[in-house]
This record gives C-alpha cells, sequence and structure tokens, in this order.
C-alpha cells in the first residue's frame, strides 16, 4: 500500500506542487528583507558598535585615564597611556583601540565609571586599509563629538536598567 | 610565652605581644590600617577590631591590647563583623571616591578590606569633608582629602626616618597630617611614606598616573646604586621600568628602601649608550660592533700586556668584573683597578674591606663610633638601623668627620683624623667608651680612605679596633662602609692589581679599559691614551672615549653583587637593554673571540661556575658567612695619619652615579635642597 502511495505522490509531481505552493505564499507576504543601505533595520539602544569617547557638555573630555577598560577588555584590545596634565589632571595622553582586535563585548563600556568610552549605534565603519582601524585618542573622541546627541539618547534609554 | 586561643586555634606567643600578633600566628587575618609591625602602636583607626571572651562585651582593638595567658579571641563573630563594618562606613563617609584616579587604585589597603569588610552601601548624605594639599617636595604628591589619619606617617618620619617633619594638626573633622611649616621632606627615606600610607593621600610624584599595579611585571633584584644590596621589585611595562619598590629582606634593608634607589630609574632611560660609537677625526660617530671591536683590536697590535689596564666602575657585576679580568689577562695585562676614588682599600683580606659586623649585627652593638663617613648619605638604610639601634637606648655614638645631622643624637668629636690617636692612647674621653662596651664598634667611610693617608688611617683604626675589644672570636666590630656596589665583588675578585688607577691614568697605559668607571675624572687621563668605554651611559667616561661599547644597566643583566657587608646577592634581568646594546659579560666574551683567545664560558650558568672557581664566596648567596674575627693583624699601614680635615665621601647624596645624574627626578630633588620653597610658593605648589 505504501509503496503504490509514494508512487502516485512522485508521479503526480505532489512535492514540487507544495514547494511551488509555498513559495506562492510568500510571494504575497509583506517582504522581511530590507534594501540596505537605502533602508536601515531598527537598532536596539544596547547595540555594540563603533567605540566613541565622549566629553561632558562643556567641552572636557570625560576620560580619565582609569585604565579600567583596559584591564577588562578580554581582546586585549585597548591601549592607554597616562600623564598627569598641565592642570594636575589625569588624563589619558594615548587612548587607542585596536578595532580588529575588538570582540564587541560592551565591557569596556559597563567598567566605564564616567561614560566615557561607549560603544556607539555605528556599525558602518569598514575600511580599506587594516591601518584604518586602529582607533587613537582623536579618532574616538571625533566619534564622540559626530555622535554626541545619539549617544546621550541612548544612555538615557538604558538608564533605567542600569 | 602566653597561650592564646584565635578562633579555637591555640598559638603560643611572646609574652607582651598584642592581641593582633596572636591572630597572625594563628593564621587569621586581621584587617588594619593603622597598625604597622616596624612602627610604634597608635591604635586610632580601630579596623583590627576582635573579641575577646571573659573581657567586658565590647570589641577590642587588636593592635593595642597586649595578650595575656589564657586568653580566647574571636575574630569572625557576628559582632566582630559589624564592628569592623561600622568602622568601614565611618572611615569612607570622608574618604572620596575617585579610585578611578588615584593611583593606589588597585593596591590600596581601604579599596581591599572594604571589599572584604565593608558593607555595601553608604547611610552618609551629607557634604564630605576637604582638605587642602600639602607640598612635601618633588618626590611625595598629595591628595590629602584621602587621609584616612592613620599617623603611619607621622610615626614613620619620627621613629624611622628620624626627622620629626610630620605631624597632625587640630582635632577631629579639622585634624590635618601635613609639615608643620610647609616645607619639603628632608629624609632620604620619603619615598617609603608612599609604600606605608594605606590609602592613596601619599603617592609618589614621578610615578604620577603612569601606570596600574595589574599592568606591571615584577622582578626580584637587588639594588646597586649604593652598598648595602637592598632587595628591591622591579615594576616594568613593556621595555620601560616603571618604578622600583623594596622587597622584605630583615638582615639588609627590613622593608625600607633609600630615595635614590627608589627613583634614580627615570635616569635608565636617559643619556643611554645604545649603539657602539668610534672617535673619527676627534669626533665621536655611531658604528657597529665589528667595526667598534676593529678599532679596539687594531690599536691592541703592537701593544705589550703591560702598556693595557681596566678600571671597574662602581655599578659593574661581578660576572662582567671576571670576564674583564680575563680578557685582560688574555691580553696579558694585570693592571686591573676598581678603587675609582682612590681609595685605600686592602684587598688582602675581607675583613679589611666588609662591613664585617653585618647591618643586622648593629643591633647587637653597644657603642659606635663613624669614622669619616656620613652614612645617612653613604647608606640611608644602614643608618635607619643605627638609628633604630639608638632608639633602644644604651648606644652612646662618636662622629669623627664632616658634622652633620646623623637623625640620632651622637657625640661629635672633631674632623681630624689626629682624634685616632687619642682615642687609641686614651685621651680621648670616648675611649673609654669604646673600651668598657661589651660589642664595639666602628664604621669607617670612604671619606677616611679615599686621601694620601687613606692606608695609615685603616691600619690606625684597625689598630684602635684591635685596642677597643672589637675584635674577638664571637664580635666583628671593623666595618667598612662601601659606597660602590660592584667596589666589594671587585676586590673579591682580585680586580685590583698592577698598576693603580692613579699610574694608569698619568701615561701608565696605552689603552685604558673602562667598564662602567666614570667617578674619577677623565681629563686625568693622558692626552694619548686609547680610552674604551663600555657601560650603559653617556657620562664622563663615555665623553672621554675612543670607542664607546654599549653595555646593560642592573636592570637589564643578570649579575651578582656584594654588599658592603659581603653578601652575595643576584640582580635579575628585568628588561632588555636599549637598542644595540648587549649584557657586558657577553661583550667581552665576543670581544675574547675576535682577538683569538675566546673566553670559557658561553653561557652565564658557565660563567658561575667560574666566579665559583675564583672565589668559593659567590657560591654563598645570600648568606654571610663570617661574624667574628680570630686574626687581629691589622691591614699594612703606609706613612702616618696626615692632619687634613676629613671630607664628605659622597658630594651629593641624589647623584652618585650614571644612572641618578640623568635622572631629572634627583636633579628636582636638589634642586629642590638648595633652593627651598617658601611656605607660599609651597601651597602654590601643593594645589
Amino acid at each position: 500500500m505504501a509503496f503504490i502511495d509514494r508512487t502516485a505522490r512522485s508521479l503526480l509531481l505532489a512535492e514540487l506542487v507544495s514547494g511551488m505552493a509555498l513559495t506562492l505564499k510568500y510571494f504575497f507576504k509583506p517582504k522581511k528583507t530590507i534594501n540596505y543601505p537605502y533602508e536601515k533595520g531598527p537598532l536596539s539602544p544596547r547595540f555594540k558598535g563603533e567605540h566613541a569617547l565622549r566629553r561632558y557638555p562643556n567641552g572636557e573630555e570625560r576620560c580619565i585615564a582609569c585604565k579600567l577598560c583596559e584591564a577588562v577588555c578580554p581582546a586585549q584590545a585597548i591601549t592607554i597611556e597616562a600623564e598627569p596634565r598641565d592642570d594636575g589632571s589625569r588624563r589619558a595622553t594615548r587612548y587607542d583601540i585596536d578595532m580588529t582586535k575588538c570582540i564587541y563585548c560592551g565591557l569596556c563600556e559597563e567598567a566605564c565609571p564616567v561614560d566615557a568610552i561607549v560603544e556607539g549605534p555605528n556599525f558602518e565603519f569598514a575600511t580599506e586599509t587594516r591601518e584604518e582601524l586602529m582607533y587613537d585618542k582623536d579618532k574616538l573622541l571625533a566619534n564622540g563629538d559626530r555622535w554626541e546627541p545619539e549617544l546621550a539618547r541612548r544612555l538615557e534609554l538604558d538608564a533605567p536598567y542600569r | 610565652m602566653a597561650k592564646v586561643t584565635v578562633d579555637g586555634i591555640t598559638v603560643e606567643v611572646p609574652n607582651g605581644s598584642n592581641v593582633l600578633q596572636a591572630c597572625e600566628a594563628a593564621g587569621k587575618e586581621i584587617p588594619r590600617f593603622c597598625y604597622h609591625e616596624r612602627l610604634s602602636v597608635a591604635g586610632n583607626c580601630r579596623m583590627c577590631l576582635v573579641e575577646i571572651e571573659k573581657a567586658p562585651p565590647k570589641p577590642f582593638a587588636s593592635c593595642a591590647y597586649p595578650v595575656a595567658d589564657g586568653m580566647v579571641v574571636h575574630t569572625d563573630t557576628p559582632m566582630v563583623k559589624a564592628a569592623r563594618r561600622g568602622v568601614m562606613e565611618f572611615l569612607l563617609i570622608n574618604h572620596p571616591l575617585d579610585c578611578p584616579i588615584c593611583d593606589q587604585g588597585g593596591e590600596c589597603d581601604l579599596q581591599d578590606q572594604s571589599m572584604g569588610y565593608g558593607g555595601d552601601t553608604s547611610r552618609y548624605h551629607e557634604n564630605k569633608r576637604a582638605v587642602t594639599n600639602k607640598d612635601l617636595g618633588p618626590l611625595v604628591k598629595t591628595v590629602m582629602t584621602r587621609c584616612i589619619h592613620c599617623t603611619r606617617c607621622i610615626r614613620f618620619s619620627t621613629e624611622i626616618a628620624g626627622v620629626p617633619e610630620m605631624g597632625a594638626t587640630a582635632r577631629g573633622e579639622s585634624m590635618e597630617v601635613g609639615t608643620y611649616i610647609s616645607k619639603a621632606l628632608s629624609s632620604e627615606l620619603s619615598g617609603n611614606l608612599i609604600d606605608i600610607c594605606p590609602v592613596g593621600a601619599l603617592t609618589s610624584k614621578p610615578y604620577a598616573f603612569v601606570a596600574r599595579p595589574w599592568e606591571l611585571k615584577k622582578t626580584d633584584s637587588v639594588d646597586v646604586l649604593d652598598a648595602v644590596g637592598a632587595a628591591i621589585r622591579v615594576d616594568t611595562r613593556g621595555s620601560e621600568v616603571l618604578r622600583v619598590l623594596p622587597r622584605i629582606n630583615e638582615d639588609v634593608n627590613e622593608e625600607w628602601l633609600a630615595d635614590k634607589s627608589r627613583f634614580a630609574l627615570d635616569g635608565l632611560k636617559r643619556r643611554r649608550l645604545d649603539t657602539p660609537w668610534v672617535k673619527r677625526e676627534g669626533k665621536l660617530a655611531r658604528t657597529t660592533w665589528p667595526e667598534a671591536f676593529a678599532a679596539i683590536e687594531a690599536k691592541l697590535t703592537g701593544l705589550s700586556g703591560d702598556r693595557i689596564g681596566a678600571v671597574a666602575g662602581n655599578l659593574c657585576d661581578a660576572e662582567s668584573m671576571l670576564a674583564l679580568k680575563h680578557v685582560m689577562a688574555a691580553l696579558g695585562s694585570t693592571n686591573l683597578d676598581c678603587r675609582q676614588d682612590g681609595a685605600a682599600l686592602d684587598p688582602s683580606r675581607r675583613e679589611f674591606f666588609t662591613f664585617n659586623t653585618s647591618i643586622a649585627g648593629i643591633e647587637e652593638a653597644d657603642a659606635l663610633i663613624i669614622i669619616g663617613s656620613n652614612p645617612r648619605h653613604e647608606a640611608p638604610l644602614i643608618n635607619a638601623r643605627i638609628r633604630k639601634r639608638s632608639l633602644m637606648g644604651a648606644f652612646p655614638i662618636a662622629h669623627i668627620g664632616v658634622a652633620a645631622d646623623l637623625t640620632y643624637r651622637h657625640q661629635y668629636l672633631g674632623g681630624t683624623p689626629q682624634l685616632l690617636a687619642g682615642l687609641r692612647d686614651g685621651s680621648n674621653a670616648f675611649a673609654s667608651v669604646l673600651r668598657g662596651a661589651k660589642k664595639p664598634m666602628m664604621i669607617v667611610g670612604q671619606g677616611a680612605l679615599a686621601r694620601p693617608d687613606g692606608a695609615a688611617i685603616l691600619a690606625a683604626c684597625w689598630a684602635l679596633a684591635a685596642e677597643t675589644g672589637m675584635l674577638t672570636p664571637d664580635w666583628n666590630g671593623f666595618n667598612v662602609l662601601q659606597t660602590a656596589a660592584g667596589r666589594v665583588a671587585g676586590l673579591e675578585l682580585g680586580f685590583a692589581t698592577g698598576k693603580t688607577l692613579a699610574q694608569m691614568l698619568g701615561g701608565g697605559v696605552d689603552l685604558l679599559w673602562l667598564l662602567g668607571a666614570d667617578e674619577f675624572d677623565a681629563a686625568a687621563i693622558g692626552p694619548n691614551t686609547f680610552v674604551v668605554y663600555q657601560g650603559h651611559h653617556g657620562d664622563r667616561g663615555a665623553a672621554r672615549a675612543d670607542v664607546i661599547l654599549p653595555g646593560a644597566a642592573y636592570t637589564e643583566k643578570n649579575g651578582t653583587y656584594i654588599s658592603t657587608e659581603g653578601r652575595v646577592q643576584r640582580g635579575a634581568l628585568a628588561v632588555f637593554p636599549p637598542g644595540e646594546a648587549k649584557e657586558d659579560w657577553k661583550i667581552l666574551r665576543a670581544f675574547s673571540a675576535l682577538i683569538g683567545k675566546p673566553l670559557p664560558y658561553d653561557n652565564l650558568e658557565a660563567l658561575r661556575m667560574c666566579l665559583v672557581q675564583e672565589n668559593p664566596l659567590f657560591d654563598r648567596l645570600d648568606i654571610l658567612p663570617h661574624f667574628g674575627c680570630s686574626d687581629t693583624t691589622g691591614p699594612v699601614s703606609v706613612g702616618a695619619v696626615g692632619d687634613a680635615l676629613f671630607e664628605p665621601a659622597i658630594e651629593n647624596y641624589y647623584m652618585t652615579d650614571p644612572i641618578s645624574r640623568a635622572s631629572p627626578t634627583m636633579a628636582a630633588c636638589i634642586e629642590a635642597q638648595k633652593h627651598p620653597k617658601t611656605p607660599a610658593e609651597s601651597a602654590m605648589a601643593a594645589e
């Protein structure tokens, strides 16, 4: 009996028809893909993208070179050197992130006592050369300046859960 | 002995110990801030609270409570835990939450103990206290808001350093620790304040914000910037030496370290020789190793061994000195000297040039005479030991030499060596003190020996020692205080034969090999002498050199050193030498192969076997073999004791060698000493 059933199904192309039926069903459903880069998907406020160093509203850089992010970084992607600035305050003379080493875990962000290093919403920072992914302090501060409204908004949204 | 039970563990501790010591003996950790084993008990932090059975039902400060036989102590009851949590909360009330910018972060007692014994929240919502910072000079940085008033720094400067410059003013919340009048600390041991401060109130100024403790690679080594041989830990990151800290060695430095040894390390990065140089047409030019060697070899052809000489410097390790001695022997020369200051050290017997009593032995002595030395500058850690003995009482001290504040009470006899005669014939009043003492000791400094009549003074000192009972079969009170870490090893290796330095300088040799030798007047070298300088800093010797071979500093090589006590210790490589520089014995080994007389060792182990063959002393690592003197025959006396006044052996404590001369921190110390800030300037600098 089973033999007849299987043979009949093959001869009538039942599997092909059911497959095409599914295709046809999805043909009329709304599209799941988006037209990147002209369209972009939604991002959580906790999305871990490109790093940025933030500043206080008065323009003073937040980072105090406490080196907690350097210590916590599991990929050892962060290198910090510090020195007393002319006014005696503790500042980083060097803040490097090797973006090729970084695994985007966000621990640096969590370790930071002053919300200086953050991982922003930007994920479109592909470069043509490897060297461009060795970020230094200037690059990170520039990122911070560029993204600050968005970064502040994200921290605000995430604040109740921190 | 008293029997004490701590948490069910019974221990026996000496009578007069405190409960905290009993708890430590039982292996229980007691948190503390103000208590320090080497300082007096203050009992003001209240962190070491414990509960004692059959005593009033209250927590006791264990550091200030003496043990009694049969005492039962509890360190982990709910009452103790609550009491410690309460104390911690009080301490944190006024302590700022600035751990991320604090240099103590990661090695802070308050941080650790707050994690271990503190609560998790604070109930204090009022304003925190703020205190203005104090200016303590170029070495110690202060953030006085962080101070928890443990008074360790006050007790250290008063008791150990002997400069009672720190103190607390006002009481209660207005209490402030600082120097009474704004001034820089005048102690050579001020760096230890940084170590004993349990919080980040006193931190290192040159090391400010440089690194975190977890980033550092730690290498155990020994210090060579004076001849004490203090145990140090070299902290490095990458190829940089970032700080030097003391290690505990009860027989030598206890747990202290002198400022030069601690802070001169920034000199290791400056004025370094990192490539060979050769003098061409009167000017030094960078070159390569083969060319530098070729230049020396060209000069050597046709030169008789007698016209070649070598001088070993103050920071040399025994390995490189032995290698140099062997190279010189291969060249047929026995003209070796390691006494750059021309000190009349008699190398014939160890007792004539070492600190025979030993540093720990100072505590057994009961009278002391210091001749031609200022131990405060020549060996601050030995001076601290003398002060420690002095504070125990019944320790008359006399000083002949340049009058100085030695930090302890002493009788200044004068500055002329003629006083020795008076001490020997008994006309000087102190002679009877020495004769009456059971274990008298004498410290003879380089200031007494590095002078034309040095040999006569050494002989007179030895004779005085023999006559006053310093040299008995179970006590040796005769001490020569060396100032150079390489000196004793050099003398033990026989690096003082043939022509002396003075003879070599005055045209006595045609080729002079300087192994890190900078402490003599390089201008005195004859104009036709070809000078090879092998060392690590572009200092006086390198300036005169015709060929420079870049060597390694003490943090960059595995070296053996003998301290002034005669203690054999090993320093360790913490970072690699910069650029083209190599370890010194390897340079000499390579050169020996070039001249066709290769030295019989290819690695450090083989070289150290050679060291032991040369002198069995090198086999006794960190053991002091002798104590007591069986042969009172003195060193050979040459001429008569003159009447010139003693000169200080060290002009300036902060700059005595190529490393400290290259150090900006040491320069800042000298500046602070020469031109002390007015209180107003000091207050400005502190802010």
